[in-house]
């Protein structure tokens, strides 16, 4: 085996390959999306966006060229300044940014902008890594729990003051990271049951049948449970917080914006506003629903071409391919994700170092997050929030921010014999 | 590898997956809801409303035709407006119509066009269509409406309007849907099949704007409109025009027929309408005012008024007898004014002399023969018998039932039958004497002036007609029109014996109707009274002329005009006239007429 000493022979190029077909994949479906038959031009063509997506991908190999030839130590010893550099430009967005569709989240560089937010993505997954990989350091202890949010919440913090929800929900992604290291279950079973019943809140609207079954939980916790006084006053309190959590829940939706509040009932029901933010998911599914088993055909979708799905090249690029594709476009698609997701999980669990692994899992975090709640809402299984679809959605700043990311942990992953473990 | 906890990560990764792809399965495969949905968005369903036939008169003018009107279109998104007062001067509507027409395309669609201002007319488009590149989202559409170049024979020609909910449901064939324009009465109606073509469809692409983007599958599914066919009609449009002209002011109808073809020449229902007021945009608010008009303008008096015919039907009881072989020329009664009433004239008269006098006590005598035959011993079931055979004679004269004109809505009128009198005084409880006013056409009986134009043309084919009607050609071809308009019907009387009468009917002008004699043609006529409980008698005069070769015959009512001669009589001999000559050579004639108004 003396070939795969080489360099060359260290780089996973399974991940590179697969991470190509996607991007290949969502460029020919962005000169779908943006297709005009009346006015057909190339998908060279710049003036349109599948061009200029051409030009993002090529910038994008460069970066990779870039990240594959410095040093593997440059990410890790740099982690903390480009974290606290982001930061800093986050704090600054809302006030120097140039404001679109009411969000002050873009740069401006000549005829390209920026979103910082974007960028923040790897910065904060290259800081947990740096945080964590101490092995003193205990996800069990409370107080590391709390270094490690910290890391998390200070972006997320400003980025709500953009505000823009969508991205800083991605942050959450960083859990399946947490989780991978150690963060104890419960806190997860906890977060899940608070997830169905806050679903369960939303979806039964006679709230009488809710209190009804919340009662019939508490009842039967106490006939299973050992009876003792301390058991039956815990499984009260639970009760009581139960309840004042879904009472305060239907509260907090009321007195949600208009605009939030119509995003999560429209899931439950799209004729909420068919003609606001049910439009989009209502047309989002036309779209993808007619596609039928195997697709309209590459360039024949009608929803597609006619522009009835808005924002389609950009967050909703997803229902090209599921209109022109069908559902066996999806299932390919879909496969090659999971296939691609399940590779850097392999890739994560071979890593030497905890640096490595934990950055490892933060780019399957944010790279399944995109993917599930992208694809979600543009079915209705999701509130509409503005997040990319990685490496198909069109633009520059989403393409860059994920080819880092996922360059970064190729570029690591490459160098894993070279690294010191420091013991785990 | 996936071991622990990584195995969770890997499994959770899977199975959200897995629900992604179940929740795509059912919105792509087994809801087809999404493909309908996908093609009301995107294919839009565009009909092309053919062009409905044209309807011309006898000799080729034009009756009816289509005149171009443009619906002012607006697309809400698009639209625009700094300057309202000005929008509504320039095109003349009242603010508060350009509002509500326009939350009313907002409500249907903020991005596709809708009607803002419905039918403008040629004219007042010229005016406006330099100021419309002015305004953003406005775009006009080209419709038709029918037109009347004469403005002539509105009753006949009838009108069209938006189909109607029963009317829709009665559509086995499904071709209408709502809002098409459908033959609501006349000629409209009953050729509605011949005369609105074929809707052609075609399937556009939109885009989601409602901007068109192409056809769909290459117009491969799309149809051509087939334009509607032309009418001819039996209609003698000159002769229509110059009866309505004459029967201004007056209520009542004029039915004027070709004997020979069963073809109707002129067909008026007094007082008149213009047609042309019953289309376009007006439609509605002039059918409401129509509609309530104490006149009943549209009551189409020719075929549904139904009035007792009285001494007129004295001819068909002549012939009868004279069939029946109970009456003969030589025949004579006295007039015995005991019987019923009679006027002046020299007694006994004979055949000849009772058709020209019009005497009452002839007839009461000649039909107390008709009637009771003595077949049966019992009288009251000799009068039965009698009754129903004679019935049956008189219905060949198209009278009692319908003729089965080209137009929906004719009433039958009624010659009764020994049924109704056993209705009304029970079996065996009448007898000659309880019906014996039928034998001067008074007490339970009804014609209706189409029946009464059509024994003037039996008269003068000396004994068969044609089911008169109001078409002669479709598409130019005169052997497309119904089957039933082409077959010659016998009355059952011989020929021979309406010498007599139409030598009686010409002299009787001289006694009752002297105004009505021409010098160079002769005329054969009747007058009648059609009896009014509710005020003056109605004035009836039928007639034919030539009567050496009849090229015409004649019904005409004047409703409250008393006694026949008057107003009736003068109506038919100048139509008479007009239509033989083609001018008018007696002025004072027409002088008279038209200073005869009735209706007040």
């Amino acid at each position: 085996m003396r070939q795969k000493d080489t360099y060359f022979h260290k780089i996973d190029w399974i991940a590179i390959g697969l991470y190509f077909a996607l991007v290949f994949v969502g460029w020919i479906n962005i000169y779908a999306a943006v297709y005009d038959e009346q006015n057909a031009t190339s998908i060279f063509d710049y003036s349109i966006n599948s061009g200029k997506q051409l030009i993002w991908i090529g910038t994008a190999v460069l970066l990779i060229t870039l990240i594959m030839v410095a040093d593997y130590r440059l990410f890790q010893n740099l982690s903390l300044i480009l974290y606290i550099i982001f930061v800093i430009i986050l704090f600054l967005t809302p006030f120097i940014g140039k404001e679109i569709n009411g969000q002050r989240a873009w740069f401006e560089l000549g005829i390209f902008r920026l979103q910082p937010a974007e960028f923040t993505k790897f910065a904060t997954a290259l800081a947990l890594a740096k945080l964590m990989e101490n092995p003193t350091f205990d996800l069990a202890k409370f107080g590391h729990q709390l270094k490690a949010l910290g890391i998390i919440g200070l972006p997320v913090a400003l980025i709500m003051l953009q505000p823009d929800t969508g991205t800083a929900m991605v942050y959450s992604s960083f859990f399946i990271m947490l989780y991978r290291e150690g963060m104890p279950q419960k806190y997860y079973l906890f977060a899940l049951s608070l997830i169905g019943l806050s679903i369960l809140t939303l979806l039964i609207t006679n709230n009488w049948y809710l209190y009804g079954g919340l009662g019939a939980i508490v009842l039967l916790l106490i006939l299973a449970s050992k009876k003792t006084w301390k058991n039956f006053a815990g499984i009260f309190l639970l009760g009581i917080l139960m309840f004042a959590y879904t009472y305060s829940l239907d509260y907090v939706v009321e007195k949600l914006p208009p605009h939030q509040q119509n995003r999560i009932m429209v899931l439950f029901d799209p004729d909420v506003d068919p003609l606001g933010v049910g439009w989009n998911v209502t047309q989002s599914k036309i779209a993808i629903g007619s596609g039928g088993l195997f697709g309209k055909g590459y360039l024949e979708g009608t929803q597609t071409k006619f522009d009835f799905v808005p924002e389609q090249h950009t967050d909703f690029i997803f229902c090209t391919l599921g209109e022109e594709f069908g559902w066996i476009g999806s299932l390919i698609m879909i496969s090659l994700f999971v296939i691609f997701l399940l590779r850097l999980v392999f890739l994560a669990e071979r890593q030497k170092t905890r640096f490595s692994r934990i950055y490892g899992y933060c780019v399957i975090g944010l790279l399944f997050f995109h993917f599930a709640v992208n694809i979600a809402m543009t079915i209705g299984l999701f509130p509409v929030v503005g997040i990319p679809l990685p490496f198909f959605s069109y633009g520059g700043s989403s393409l860059w921010s994920f080819t880092i990311l996922l360059f970064i942990f190729i570029k690591l992953d490459s160098h894993r014999i070279q690294i010191l473990g420091r013991s785990y | 590898m996936y071991t622990g906890r990584s195995l969770v990560v890997a499994v959770s990764i899977g199975m959200i997956a897995l629900v992604l792809l179940g929740k795509l399965f059912l919105i792509q495969v087994t809801d087809d809801s999404y493909l309908r949905k996908a093609e009301r968005n995107a294919i839009q369903r565009v009909v092309d409303h053919p062009y409905r036939g044209l309807v011309y008169d006898r000799n080729n003018s034009l009756m009816v035709f289509n005149d171009p009107v443009f619906d002012l279109m607006v697309i809400p998104k698009e639209f625009e407006l700094e300057d309202t007062t000005r929008f509504c001067d320039l095109f003349g509507i009242e603010k508060q119509v350009l509002i509500d027409g326009f939350n009313a395309a907002k409500n249907y669609s903020w991005v596709k066009p809708s009607p803002l201002i419905k039918q403008i007319s040629k004219e007042e488009f010229g005016r406006v269509q330099d100021f419309l590149i002015d305004y953003r989202g406005l775009f006009v559409m080209t419709r038709s409406v029918r037109a009347y170049p004469q403005s002539a024979a509105s009753n006949a020609l009838g009108y069209i309007g938006e189909i109607n909910a029963s009317q829709l449901n009665r559509d086995s064939t499904r071709y209408y849907v709502q809002g098409d324009y459908v033959g609501l009465s006349g000629i409209e109606s009953y050729y509605e099949p011949e005369l609105r073509g074929r809707k052609g469809v075609k399937y556009k692409l939109v885009n989601v704007r409602g901007i068109e983007k192409g056809a769909f599958k290459n117009g491969d599914l799309d149809t051509l409109s087939l334009p509607g066919e032309n009418l001819q009609a039996t209609i003698d449009l000159d002769l229509q025009v110059y009866g309505e002209k004459l029967m201004q002011g007056k209520r009542g109808s004029v039915v004027a027929i070709e004997p020979k073809t069963g073809e109707i020449l002129t067909m008026i229902s007094a007082p008149v309408y213009d047609p042309n007021i019953l289309t376009g945009a007006r439609f509605g608010e002039n059918y409401q005012s129509l509609n309530m008009d104490p006149e009943k303008p549209l009551f189409n008096r020719p075929i549904m008024a139904m009035y007792p015919p009285g001494s007129i039907f004295k001819i068909v009881q002549s012939l009868i007898g004279m069939q029946e072989g109970i009456l003969t020329p030589n025949t004579t009664y006295p007039c015995n004014r005991a019987l019923v009433n009679c006027h002046n004239h020299p007694s006994p008269v004979n055949l000849f002399g009772a058709i020209r006098n019009s005497c009452n006590p002839y007839y009461h005598q000649a039909f107390r023969q008709v009637i009771n035959q003595e077949v049966s011993s019992n009288t009251y079931e000799d009068t039965q018998i009698g009754l129903d055979k004679w019935r049956e004679s008189v219905m060949k004269f198209g009278l009692g039932s319908q003729l089965g004109i080209d137009m929906h809505g004719e009433k039958g009128g009624s010659i009764p039958s020994s049924e109704l009198y056993d209705r009304i005084y029970g079996k065996g409880r009448w007898k000659y004497s309880t019906i014996y006013s039928l034998s001067i056409g008074q007490g339970e009986m009804l014609v209706t002036p189409l029946q009464m134009a059509n024994l003037a043309a039996i008269f003068a084919n000396k004994g068969y007609y044609y089911t008169p009607h109001l078409i002669r050609a479709i598409d130019g071809d005169p052997s497309r029109i119904p089957e039933k308009f082409k077959t010659k019907r016998d009355t059952g009387i011989d020929t021979d014996h309406f010498d007599l009468i139409q030598d009686a009917m010409a002299a009787a002008l001289s006694g009752t109707a002297a105004r009505a004699i021409m010098k160079d043609i002769t005329i054969a006529g009747k007058t009648g009274t059609a009896q009014n409980p509710a005020g003056e008698d109605h004035s009836v005069f039928i007639a034919f002329a030539p009567k050496e070769d009849p090229k015409i015959a004649i019904a005409v009512y004047v409703e409250n005009a008393g006694w026949g001669g008057r107003a009736a009589a003068s109506t038919a001999s100048l139509l008479i006239e007009k239509y033989l000559t083609g001018e008018i050579n007696r002025p004072e004639l027409e002088e008279y007429v038209l200073q005869g108004e009735f209706i007040y």
